[in-house]
C-alpha cells in the first residue's frame, strides 16, 4: 500500500511546524488547546479517544443520553463551554485536531519536534506531527494494589467505574463495595448510588483525620472542602456504611465476585489480625488513586520528582515548563490533583507558551494569569494534602499472599516477586522485571508498576523514588507501522511513494527526517 | 566509618561476566565479593537476547572462546534452575542472494575446520527449518550449536550459586579507588562508598564500564560502548524456532565503523514474544529512541519474516555493548598492574563468553595454567607504551 504508506509519513503541520502540539484532550488539554488558541497560536491536538474530554470529561452516547437526562457529572457545564470553543477554533482551522491517535514516540529533529502516532487499536500508522512546542496533557492512569481475589469478575477499577458510568450507564453490579483509598471513592459511591446500585459500604484505608492536620490549606480550598461534606451527606442519606481505616482484604466468589472481607487496618495499614469481616456484594470496586501518565514526558528527558502520593510526577515550573526546553506540561502529569487543577494549568500553561513565542509576558492576560497562578498554589498544596494522606502504607504488602497475583498480564505472583527479592537479589522494580516477566505484558507495567516497586523495595530503603520506567513506544504498534518510517526503505518502495505524490503534504518531509 | 574487610578477590561489576567470575573463583577455594554500583543484571547484560553463539564468529580467538563457553554452559545447565532458560534451539543464518550465500558458505567451511557443525539449506528446505521465512531465498546455513539463555536469570543464578560458595554480593555499592602498594606495586584493595576491601586481586568486569574501571586503577582500557535496540513483539504462539538472522549480520558485527549498522536479527522467547534485532553505532551512552533505527530494524524483520509485520511491538529497549577496537574481549592480568584483572570488552557477545571468562581467569589467579591461549586477550594490547606482539596490528 504505497500510498497509505506516504500518506502515514506526512507531517500533519503542514508546511511550517505547528505552533504548539497539545497531547491529549482531557480537561487540561482542552484548556490549553483553546486558551493557546485564542492567543493565535497554530494548534494541533492530537487524542487518543474518538471524542474531546479525556476520562473525566466522558458523555453518554446519544442514545443513551436521551434516555437517562440529568445523569451527566457535575462540572460538565465547564466542558460544554471548552467544547464550544473548540469547535470555533476547529472551524477557522487554528486548531487543528486529530482524535483517535496516539503519540507513540516523540524525537527532536532540528528546532522541531517530531510527534510519531498510531491509529486505530491495532495501531497502524498515523501521520507526523512537527512541532516547535509540546504541551503534555496525558492524564493519569488508575493505581491499583493486589490483594486476594482482586482478579475475579466483578472486581473493577474505581476510577473505571467511573468510568462505565459516565459513558454507558453501565452498574459493574447490583450491590457495590467500594473501597480502596482516595476521595474518588466518595464521588464513585455517590455515583453509583445514584445510578441505582446500592453500596453497603465504602471503605477507606486512610482516615480522614490526616486533612484536619492542614487546616490553612483547607481553608484555601473551600470548594473541595464543600464538595467532601455534600459528598458525605449523600452517602449518609444513601445509608453507605464509611468505614475508615479498612480494607477489602480478600475477595470471595468463584467465578463472579460474591462477597468481600473487609479488615480493620493500623497507621501503616497492616491488617488488624481477627478483625476481618464479611460483606456480602456482587461487584467491588477499588482504586488507590491514580498514577500520572509519564511515557511520553519521560522518553523526552523530562525530570521527575516523586510526589506526597508516593508515584513519580514531572517537575514543573510556575509556568509549567518541564525541565526540556519546548516541552510544558498540565494536569495530572504534574501530580495527581483533579479536573480543578487540570483546567487551571491547562489554562496556564498556554498562556506561558504565548508568552513564550510573543518574547513576553502579555499584559492582557496578566491579571487572569495571577488569579490563575494563585488557585494553582492552592490546589497543588491540598493535592498533596490528598496525596499524603491516602498514600498507601507499606502494611499493605501484607494484603498480598504469595499466590496473588501482581502482574495480571504475565500472571506472575506476590511469591515469585518476593523470591526474586530474596533469592536473586532484586531490590528494584526493574531487576524484578527482568527475572520475573513482572510488568512486561500488555499493559506494559502500568497496572502493576506501584507494586511491584513497592514489593521490591526493602523497609530500609524508606521512601526510595520509584522511578518511572521508560516505556516506548507509549502504545502498541504494528510492526508494519513502524517499518513504514522507514526512510531507508528499498528502490521499490521509494518509487511507489513518488507515483502519488498527492498524498503527500506540500512541504514534504524529506528535510524534517534524520537520513 | 568503612568496614574494613579481606577477601581474596574482587569483582566489580555484577553483570552475567563478573558472576562468572564469581561463581569459578569462589568454587575453586577462593574468597570473593562481588561490588556493583546497581543491582545485578543492571547493565548490557539485562538489556540482551542472551545468545551464544558460534555461528556468528569466524575461526579465532574468539571462536575458541566460544567453543569452550558453550561446554560450560552445558555443563552448567544441569546444575542451575530451570529457569535460566537455557534453550539448544540452534542458529540460522540466511542469504538473500547467490553472493552473499557463496561468502555464507565459504565462511561456514572455514568454521568447520575449527569444531563448528554447521549444515547447508537448500532454498527448498529452508521453510522446513523455519516455515515462516519469506519466499524467495537463496539458502542458508544451520548451526545446532547456537543456544540461548535468559540472561538476567542466567547471571542471578550463578551469582547466587557463588553466594552459596561462600561469595559476598555489595549491590548498590560503586568502587571509588582501587588502590596498590605505594611507589607502583600491585593492586591492595578497593575502596566503595561504604566500606574498604583489602584483596590482592582485583578483576575488572565492569563491562561497558570497564574502560572507567581501568581508569581508577590507573591504567588505560578503551572500551566504548557500542548502541542497540531490541523490539520485542506481543506474546505470539511458536512461530520461529532458531534464531534467525542474515548473512550480513556477521559483516555488522566485525565492522569497526561508528555509523549505524543494521541486519534482521529476529528469534522466538519462551515466554512468547518475538525479538527483533539487531543495530549497532558508537553514540556514546544517549538513551533516546531513535526512530529510523527501529524502523530499519522494522523493515528488516518483516522482510524476514512477512508475517511478522502484523503483530504490535509492545516494547523497545537499549543496550551498550562493551566494544574494543579489536571485537576481542580484555581477558586476564594487565602487565602493567600486579594483582589487577580485567574480564570486560565482550561486545555483543558477553552471555555466550561469559563461562569461559570466569573460568579461565579463575584458573589464572588460582596459579594454574589456563585452558585457552589468553595471549590475544591482553588486556594491556592497546597501549601504545606496551611492547606488545598485537600492537601492530591495531595500530594500523
Amino acid at each position: 500500500m504505497p500510498g497509505s504508506r506516504s500518506e502515514a509519513r506526512a507531517p500533519a503541520g503542514g508546511r511550517a511546524a505547528t505552533g504548539l502540539a497539545v497531547v491529549g484532550a482531557g480537561p487540561a488539554g482542552l484548556a490549553a488547546a483553546v486558551t493557546a488558541a485564542d492567543h493565535g497560536l497554530d494548534v494541533t491536538v492530537v487524542d487518543a479517544a474518538a471524542a474531546p474530554g479525556g476520562q473525566y470529561f466522558r458523555s453518554p452516547p446519544e442514545e443513551l443520553a436521551a434516555v437517562r437526562p440529568g445523569a451527566a457529572p457535575r462540572g460538565q457545564r465547564g466542558f460544554d463551554d471548552l467544547l464550544t470553543r473548540l469547535t470555533a477554533h476547529r472551524a477557522t482551522g487554528r486548531v487543528r485536531y486529530l482524535s483517535g491517535h496516539h503519540v507513540w514516540t516523540a524525537a527532536r529533529t532540528g528546532d522541531d519536534w517530531a510527534l510519531h502516532t498510531v491509529t486505530g487499536q491495532a495501531g497502524e500508522g498515523g501521520p507526523m506531527v512537527l512541532t516547535r512546542r509540546i504541551l503534555l496533557a496525558t492524564g493519569a492512569y488508575e493505581r491499583q494494589l493486589p490483594f486476594p481475589g482482586w482478579t475475579i469478575p466483578g472486581v473493577v477499577g474505581a476510577a473505571g467505574a467511573q468510568a462505565m458510568l459516565k459513558s454507558g450507564l453501565v452498574l459493574p453490579g447490583r450491590r457495590v463495595v467500594v473501597a480502596g483509598s482516595g476521595p474518588l471513592l466518595q464521588a464513585v459511591a455517590v455515583s453509583l448510588v445514584q445510578a441505582g446500585a446500592r453500596v453497603p459500604a465504602l471503605v477507606e484505608a486512610a482516615g480522614y483525620g490526616g486533612y484536619a492536620r492542614a487546616p490553612r490549606v483547607l481553608a484555601a480550598n473551600p470548594a473541595k472542602l464543600t464538595e467532601g461534606l455534600r459528598h458525605g451527606a449523600a452517602l449518609a442519606r444513601a445509608g453507605v456504611r464509611v468505614m475508615s481505616h479498612s480494607a477489602v482484604t480478600a475477595v470471595h466468589g468463584a467465578d463472579r465476585v460474591e462477597a468481600v472481607t473487609v479488615s480493620r487496618v493500623d497507621r501503616d495499614w497492616r491488617p488488624v489480625p481477627g478483625s476481618g469481616r464479611t460483606l456480602v456484594c456482587d461487584a467491588l470496586a477499588v482504586g488507590h488513586g491514580l498514577t500520572p501518565q509519564l511515557e511520553l514526558a519521560v522518553e523526552i528527558g523530562c525530570d521527575t520528582t516523586v510526589r506526597a502520593d508516593g508515584s513519580p510526577a514531572l517537575r514543573l515550573d510556575e509556568r509549567l515548563r518541564t525541565s526540556v526546553g519546548g516541552v510544558w506540561a498540565a494536569g495530572e502529569p504534574g501530580g495527581i490533583g483533579g479536573v480543578g487543577l487540570a483546567l487551571v494549568e491547562g489554562e496556564l500553561a498556554a498562556h506561558a507558551v504565548a508568552a513564550e513565542v510573543r518574547g513576553g509576558p502579555l499584559r492582557e492576560t496578566a491579571g487572569r494569569v495571577r488569579s490563575l497562578l494563585r488557585a494553582r498554589r492552592a490546589q497543588r498544596a491540598f493535592a498533596e494534602l490528598m496525596g499524603a494522606v491516602h498514600r498507601p502504607g507499606p502494611g499493605w504488602r501484607d494484603w498480598a499472599d504469595d499466590d496473588t497475583e501482581v502482574c495480571r498480564c504475565e500472571e506472575v505472583t506476590a511469591g515469585r516477586i518476593r523470591t526474586a527479592v530474596t533469592e536473586l537479589g532484586a531490590s528494584d522494580a526493574r531487576t524484578v522485571k527482568l527475572f520475573t516477566r513482572a510488568g512486561m505484558g500488555w499493559c506494559q507495567g502500568r497496572t502493576c508498576g506501584f507494586a511491584v516497586h513497592e514489593l521490591a523495595r526493602s523497609d530500609s530503603d524508606g521512601a526510595r523514588a520509584p522511578t518511572p520506567d521508560r516505556r516506548m513506544p507509549a502504545c502498541p504498534v504494528l510492526l508494519s507501522a513502524l517499518a513504514g518510517e522507514d526512510t531507508t526503505a528499498d528502490p521499490e518502495e521509494v518509487a511507489g511513494a513518488s507515483e502519488t505524490p498527492g498524498a503527500a503534504e506540500p512541504g514534504g518531509n524529506g528535510g524534517n527526517r534524520l537520513p | 566509618m568503612p568496614i574494613r574487610q579481606p577477601v581474596d578477590v574482587v569483582v566489580v561489576g555484577a553483570g552475567v561476566v563478573g558472576a562468572a567470575c564469581a561463581y569459578y573463583a569462589s568454587r575453586s577455594g577462593l574468597s570473593v565479593a562481588v561490588v556493583d554500583r546497581g543491582p545485578v543484571a543492571g547493565g548490557t547484560t539485562g538489556a540482551g537476547e542472551g545468545n551464544l553463539l558460534v555461528s556468528d564468529k569466524a575461526p579465532g580467538p574468539e571462536l575458541d572462546l566460544a567453543l569452550l563457553s558453550l561446554s560450560l554452559w552445558r555443563e552448567l545447565a544441569e546444575e542451575l534452575p530451570e529457569d535460566i532458560e537455557f534453550d539448544p534451539k540452534g542458529g540460522l543464518v540466511v542469504a538473500a542472494g547467490d553472493a552473499s550465500l557463496g561468502a555464507l558458505s565459504a565462511s561456514a567451511e572455514e568454521q568447520r575446520a575449527s569444531g563448528v557443525e554447521a549444515y547447508h539449506v537448500t532454498p527448498d528446505r529452508l521453510r522446513d527449518v523455519e516455515p515462516h521465512l519469506a519466499p524467495g531465498l537463496a539458502g542458508g546455513i544451520l548451526y545446532p550449536q547456537d543456544c540461548q539463555v535468559q540472561p538476567a536469570l542466567a547471571a542471578a543464578r550463578l551469582l547466587h550459586a557463588a553466594r552459596r560458595a561462600g561469595a559476598l554480593f555489595l549491590p548498590g555499592e560503586e568502587v571509588l579507588e582501587i588502590y596498590g602498594e605505594p611507589g607502583g606495586g600491585g593492586v591492595r584493595g578497593v575502596r566503595t562508598s561504604r566500606r574498604e576491601l583489602a584483596a590482592a586481586v582485583v578483576v575488572n568486569a565492569a563491562g561497558t564500564w570497564g574502560g572507567r574501571v581501568a581508569a581508577l586503577a590507573g591504567v588505560q582500557l578503551p572500551v566504548q560502548p557500542r548502541r542497540g535496540f531490541v523490539l520485542v513483539t506481543e506474546p505470539l504462539p511458536p512461530l520461529i524456532r532458531h534464531k534467525v538472522y542474515a548473512a550480513e549480520y556477521m559483516a555488522d558485527v566485525a565492522s569497526g565503523s561508528a555509523a549505524l549498522q543494521t541486519s534482521p536479527v529476529v528469534e522466538g522467547t519462551p515466554a512468547g514474544p518475538v525479538l527483533i534485532g539487531a543495530s549497532r553505532e558508537r553514540v556514546g551512552f544517549e538513551r533516546t529512541l531513535s526512530v529510523p533505527v527501529v524502523a530499519r530494524l522494522a523493515a528488516q524483520a518483516s522482510a524476514l519474516f512477512p508475517v511478522l509485520a502484523d503483530v504490535r511491538v509492545l516494547r523497545t529497549y537499549h543496550g551498550f555493548r562493551p566494544y574494543l577496537p579489536d571485537h576481542l574481549p580484555a581477558i586476564g592480568p594487565d602487565g602493567r598492574m600486579p594483582g589487577l584483572f580485567h574480564a570486560c570488552g565482550h561486545e555483543g557477545a558477553g552471555i555466550g563468553l561469559a563461562l569461559a571468562t570466569g573460568s579461565l581467569i579463575a584458573s589464572v589467579i588460582s596459579g594454574e595454567k589456563p585452558a585457552l591461549d589468553l595471549a590475544p586477550f591482553a588486556p594491556d594490547r592497546f597501549d601504545p607504551l606496551v611492547p606488545c606482539h598485537m600492537t601492530e596490528e591495531w595500530a594500523s
